[in-house]
């Protein structure tokens, strides 16, 4: 459904996120999780067309970003980060505008906004202002507008984000019964959210995929892994080499490859728990007789991305 | 076409549903029958002096005062101040137009719906120009009050509120551009205020450009362009004029939109 290659975003000098590849499969429900400011609102404002890519692309249900955006916004159903309403209409007055906005037929129109109403369970404020409405309320009036007109993408920026422990919960269900039908996107800082709702989740971190799993893999290897990175001089095969030596070794859970600068080519070593395998690592490399640059432990490890994600909510 | 009737509806109701449109046309229309009564009432002093004038004078040459005409007397110096009146309040009418929904973010929501901008701008220009349109269509009921009591040609006075209108829509169009440029409607009124203003005035430099450059400069002033209209003549350079700054400045507006994507 979504093809993400090589996603990057700069503002000016700063860096919104680099090089994310990622795919999201029909139906699945995906969490991206990080701290704030990691990237996962530029992410996410990028796949609805709002920002345009600095490189790389995505496709959305095999159309360009960039090319093809209105068929990419005919399929995408949005719900911005601080859920901003026209406070001044009415539940069905609002949703009514959307629902042509987005080019519902005007015979469908009524029965489509009934749908949405009765979806998000908002059956019993239609005719009330949305600016008085609790902001439970108006979370699920902003997930209903982004499910009008049937869009198969939902993406859902912080949905949870202000609420009360009691909305939160309501709100969690209704994501979980739409992510049934729909393919669901949602960005949360949140672990244990993202461990409920998700049926995958995609770790960003200053703007770098640092990893991508189902919460309960992610979950065991966080607790435990240990990570060593290793850089090599980007000459001929080396890299593809290296790869191939150090998955051989004993205790070596995943090597990634990172994306490659000023003739240095770098791969990301996850180990088993607890375990220190540096020097199986450089005598294989050095045994090879490939061209080791650096080796080091990893400082700002899974763990402790995670211990900052973790702490901010004891629920 | 469907989404364009759909942001104008939503605009239109904002105006008409929220208290701005009342304060906004009924302030108007308080002044423009302020401007009536004192300009007709000097007007009716005048006719009565005319009187007397014939009455103790017949016969002894023209009246000094220039001869009496509802057009010339009443209605050129009442659409005169129309005009400078809607300088200043059409730009608290477009003020909010993007401004607001770029500072509440509701703007991003819209911009991420499968909707053209020009959709989007064209719905939300012609909604400030429907408001307008009760505005200066609520002062009709002076130049009906003149027909009632007289016989004003019918005329000069179509083309002046012709040329009002396109005036107007002018203002309109400047109004929606500032407010794509910024999240403040203080900032995007004061600009408008500040641009139109300078359209007004820039007429004034004009006698003491030189001969070639007084000419260009006469061509940009708004207001001078209007003087054709209240005198009932239809002028095509002056239509233009109006056309293209209006046509202009909604073009500015789509391109100031795009560019907000590159840059935000």
């Amino acid at each position: 459904m979504i093809q993400a290659e090589n996603l990057t975003k700069r503002y000016g000098a700063t860096i919104g996120v680099t090089n994310l590849d990622f795919r999201v499969e029909k139906g699945e429900v995906l969490g991206f999780l990080g701290p704030n400011g990691a990237g996962k609102t530029t992410t996410m404002k990028m796949l609805t067309c709002y920002l345009p890519p600095t490189a790389g692309t995505a496709k959305v249900c095999g159309f360009d970003i960039l090319d093809q955006s209105m068929e990419v916004r005919e399929r995408i159903g949005y719900l911005p980060e601080r859920n901003p309403l026209y406070g001044d209409m009415t539940v069905r007055g609002y949703l009514d505008f959307v629902a042509q906005v987005k080019g519902v037929k005007p015979a469908a129109r009524r029965g489509e906004v009934d749908r949405a109403i009765e979806r998000c369970g908002l059956e019993q404020v239609p005719r009330r202002t949305i600016g008085k409405l609790s902001k439970g309320f108006q979370q699920r009036v902003g997930i209903a507008q982004a499910t009008l007109n049937d869009p198969e993408i939902l993406i859902l920026d912080e949905p949870t984000l202000g609420l009360d422990p009691k909305q939160i919960i309501e709100i969690r269900q209704l994501i979980r019964d739409l992510g049934g039908e729909k393919t669901v996107i949602l960005s949360s800082h949140i672990l244990p959210e993202v461990s409920q709702v998700c049926n995958r989740v995609i770790i960003i971190n200053r703007g770098e995929l640092v990893a991508a799993d189902t919460p309960e893999n992610l979950r065991s290897r966080l607790t435990t892994s240990s990570v060593v990175r290793v850089a090599l001089r980007d000459e001929g095969d080396a890299l593809a080499r290296a790869e191939g030596v150090i998955a051989k070794i004993d205790g070596v859970i995943a090597v990634r490859e990172k994306p490659r600068e000023r003739g240095m080519g770098a791969l990301r070593v996850e180990c088993a728990p607890e375990s220190d395998l540096r020097v199986e690592i450089a005598r294989s490399l050095v045994a090879a007789g490939l061209p080791l640059l650096e080796l080091y432990r990893e400082e700002l490890s899974l763990e402790e991305i995670f211990l900052q994600l973790v702490t901010e909510e004891v629920s | 076409m469907g989404k364009l009737a759909a942001i104008y509806r939503k605009e239109l109701q904002h105006y008409f549903q929220s208290i701005i449109a009342y304060v906004m046309i009924g302030s108007f229309l308080a002044l423009s029958g302020y401007f009536f009564f004192s300009i007709f009432r000097y007007y009716n002093y005048l006719s009565y002096q005319y009187a007397s004038y014939l009455a103790n004078q017949a016969g002894r040459g023209p009246y000094p005062g220039g001869n009496l005409n509802l057009i010339e007397g009443v209605m050129r110096p009442l659409t005169g101040n129309l005009s400078v009146v809607l300088l200043f309040v059409l730009p608290l009418l477009t003020m909010r137009l993007l401004a607001e929904e770029k500072k509440q973010g509701t703007f991003e929501l819209l911009l991420t719906y499968p909707l053209s901008d020009l959709a989007a701008v064209i719905g939300k220009y012609l909604a400030a120009l429907t408001v307008f349109a009760v505005m200066i269509g609520g002062t009709l009921l002076y130049p009906a009050m003149l027909a009632i009591f007289a016989n004003p040609e019918p005329g000069p006075i179509i083309t002046s509120y012709l040329g009002l209108f396109l005036m107007g829509s002018s203002f309109i169009a400047i109004g929606i551009f500032f407010s794509s440029l910024t999240s403040s409607q203080i900032v995007a009124g004061a600009a408008t205020l500040g641009v139109s203003l300078f359209f007004l005035v820039i007429g004034w430099a004009a006698p003491f450009a030189g001969p070639t450059l007084s000419n260009v400069i006469a061509q940009f002033s708004l207001f001078d362009h209007y003087d054709s209209f209240s005198k009932g003549i239809i002028n095509l350079p002056d239509v233009t004029y109006y056309v293209f700054l209006t046509a202009f400045f909604l073009f500015m507006t789509l391109r100031s939109l795009e560019s907000s994507h590159w840059r935000s």
